[in-house]
């Protein structure tokens, strides 16, 4: 149940996505989602959605796998296109009954922000599933490390990252697991209002703590028997160089960007209320 | 020279009331004296709380003596300057395989040992190919660890110590919680890694079908080194390791059953093979 969580995990595959400077994928996935904001049109979308389902063709990863990703904001979705449907008014009113009124301007933002709420989560895992969280790692590390000047320590930060992306996998399993042990015992997770719920996770959260607790202590201890001393006098088993792919996989993403500004502010197409 | 060389040892902690105030010292190793000569297979046996594990946390400088020295390889343990070459020169693997696993991918795990110590590029490769290749798992290098059984991630462990080429291994209760496919898995990959690259091993446990074949035997209790020989010679005295609360191998348990109902069976028998024989030069 709770270990089907795709979101921020690695899928291991043979791509050329996988095959990109992480650093590439870092920069692009920030630009996919900044395009996401700077239009709110049709044919903006389109240009996303074009793009977004080139990179998913060619990463390899099946959609099933991106689309379970979504799952855990589907509330949050939920949330949104109720409350965009029914509280923003502006344009023609299409529907009204009792005291809710659909409108033109409520539909079309409830659509969009539907639409660009999950491309923001895909897009963003597309990023993780391709990237193996040490790949993430060096290259937030690279592409952050003018910071180290002013006293940021941008490799221990790295270094954090990527072992809390590690441990997701195993601390979910931990709950699923603690969570049937309490079940076990006669624990209800499911009756009762949100605080009575609320207040029945309190068993599995203590429980989960201690052990994360114990995990991060057994690793440090790992790491420092294998000579980890932070950041200073290490090489990289695999060093970021860019290639011939990763300055197309560039030009590409900003060709995109380009495009999506371009169409998406100033060409004027509307296909009814969109 | 010795691998390991510990005299008069002692590490003490002090003992806490829930309030978190002192209340007194417990000596979890208390007086040891050890010797490992290089190359040799050394298993080190106790009961939990014996001190088994506090030991081996020494070996690689993770503890440091409050009494006595441990030196290792030559070294002092207790000499910070000597700290890195101390923990290059004798790796450590632990005993929850997914609390020692850094990477996300197998192969970058073996790769943060040598990362760490500033090998260069084409070397960490190299090395992490091989040392995966050593402990048969050079088939699932771009496997996440997450997917592996724990006999599987305990090689991954123990590859990854090899990758920093220690010159001696300590582990720490590798099998503890493994099924016994996995502990034999785990033990097989130490035994070839000895032969192979003629390494140090010293096995901290508290199976007695794991030390058999060890040079020597150590058996801890309440911080002391209470026996010390042979596997041969260890297991012949059945009453004495049972007073440590120590299990004997079946094996070695029903010979010596035999035995004291005035069977002709000689002591200390390891495997069943030497019992079935034994047995049948009766008739």
């Amino acid at each position: 149940m709770i270990r089907d969580i795709t979101i921020g995990q690695y899928y291991p595959a043979q791509s050329r996505i996988h095959s990109l400077d992480p650093r590439v994928k870092i920069v692009c996935t920030l630009l996919f989602l900044v395009s996401l904001f700077i239009q709110n049109s049709l044919l903006g979308y389109v240009c996303a959605t074009v793009f977004l389902g080139m990179v998913i063709h060619l990463s390899n990863v099946p959609l099933k796998y991106i689309l379970k990703g979504l799952k855990p904001i589907v509330i949050l979705l939920l949330f949104t296109v109720v409350m965009n449907l029914f509280l923003t008014r502006g344009g023609g009113t299409l529907e009204h009954f009792w005291i809710f009124t659909i409108t033109e301007e409520g539909l079309r933002t409830s659509v969009f922000m539907a639409v660009r709420l999950m491309y923001l989560v895909a897009g963003s895992s597309i990023m993780t599933f391709t990237t193996s969280p040490n790949g993430l790692t060096d290259g937030m590390e690279k592409l952050l490390h003018p910071l180290n000047k002013v006293n940021v320590p941008v490799h221990e930060v790295a270094m954090m990252m990527s072992i809390a992306l590690r441990f997701i996998p195993i601390l979910l399993e931990e709950t699923d697991k603690i969570m049937k042990a309490q079940m076990a015992r006669g624990a209800d997770f499911e009756s009762g209002n949100i605080i009575q719920r609320a207040k029945a996770m309190v068993p599995i959260l203590v429980p989960l703590f201690v052990s994360a607790f114990r995990r991060a202590n057994d690793l440090a201890l790992a790491m420092e028997a294998r000579c980890y001393h932070g950041g200073e006098g290490r090489t990289k088993m695999k060093p970021l160089k860019y290639h011939g792919r990763d300055r197309a996989a560039y030009t590409l993403t900003l060709l995109y960007v380009v495009i999506i500004f371009v169409v998406g502010r100033f060409v004027p197409f509307k296909l009814w209320i969109f | 020279m010795d691998m390991i060389h510990a005299e008069q040892l002692v590490y003490e902690y002090d003992k806490r009331d829930e309030e978190g105030n002192v209340i007194g010292t417990n000596r979890a190793i208390d007086g040891v004296n050890i010797d490992v000569p290089q190359g040799s297979f050394v298993a080190v046996l106790g009961h939990n709380g014996s001190g088994k594990s506090t030991l081996a946390k020494h070996m690689n400088a993770i503890l440091v003596p409050t009494g006595g020295t441990m030196w290792v390889d030559g070294r002092d343990t207790k000499d910070p300057e000597e700290l890195w070459n101390v923990r290059q020169t004798a790796g450590m693997v632990f005993q929850n395989p997914d609390n020692q696993i850094i990477g996300t991918v197998v192969e970058e795990d073996v790769g943060f040992g040598p990362e760490n110590l500033g090998v260069p590029t084409d070397e960490i490769w190299k090395r992490v190919e091989e040392s995966l290749r050593s402990v048969g798992m050079i088939e699932y290098r771009k496997a996440s660890p997450n997917k592996l059984s724990g006999g599987q991630k305990q090689r991954v462990a123990i590859a990854g110590v090899i990758a920093m080429e220690p010159k001696c291994i300590v582990l720490d209760e590798p099998t503890a919680m493994l099924d016994p496919n996995g502990r034999r898995e785990v033990i097989r990959a130490v035994e070839k890694l000895r032969k192979e690259k003629k390494v140090t091993v010293i096995l901290i446990t508290h199976y007695m079908e794991e030390v058999i074949a060890a040079d020597q035997v150590f058996v801890m209790d309440e911080g002391h080194i209470v026996m010390h020989g042979t596997p041969r010679e260890i297991f012949s005295r059945v009453d004495e390791l049972k007073s440590y609360r120590m299990d004997v191998p079946q094996v070695t348990m029903l010979a010596e059953e035999l035995r004291k109902r005035g069977l002709d069976v000689p002591r200390g028998i390891l495997r069943r093979e030497e019992l079935v024989e034994a047995l049948c030069r009766l008739r």
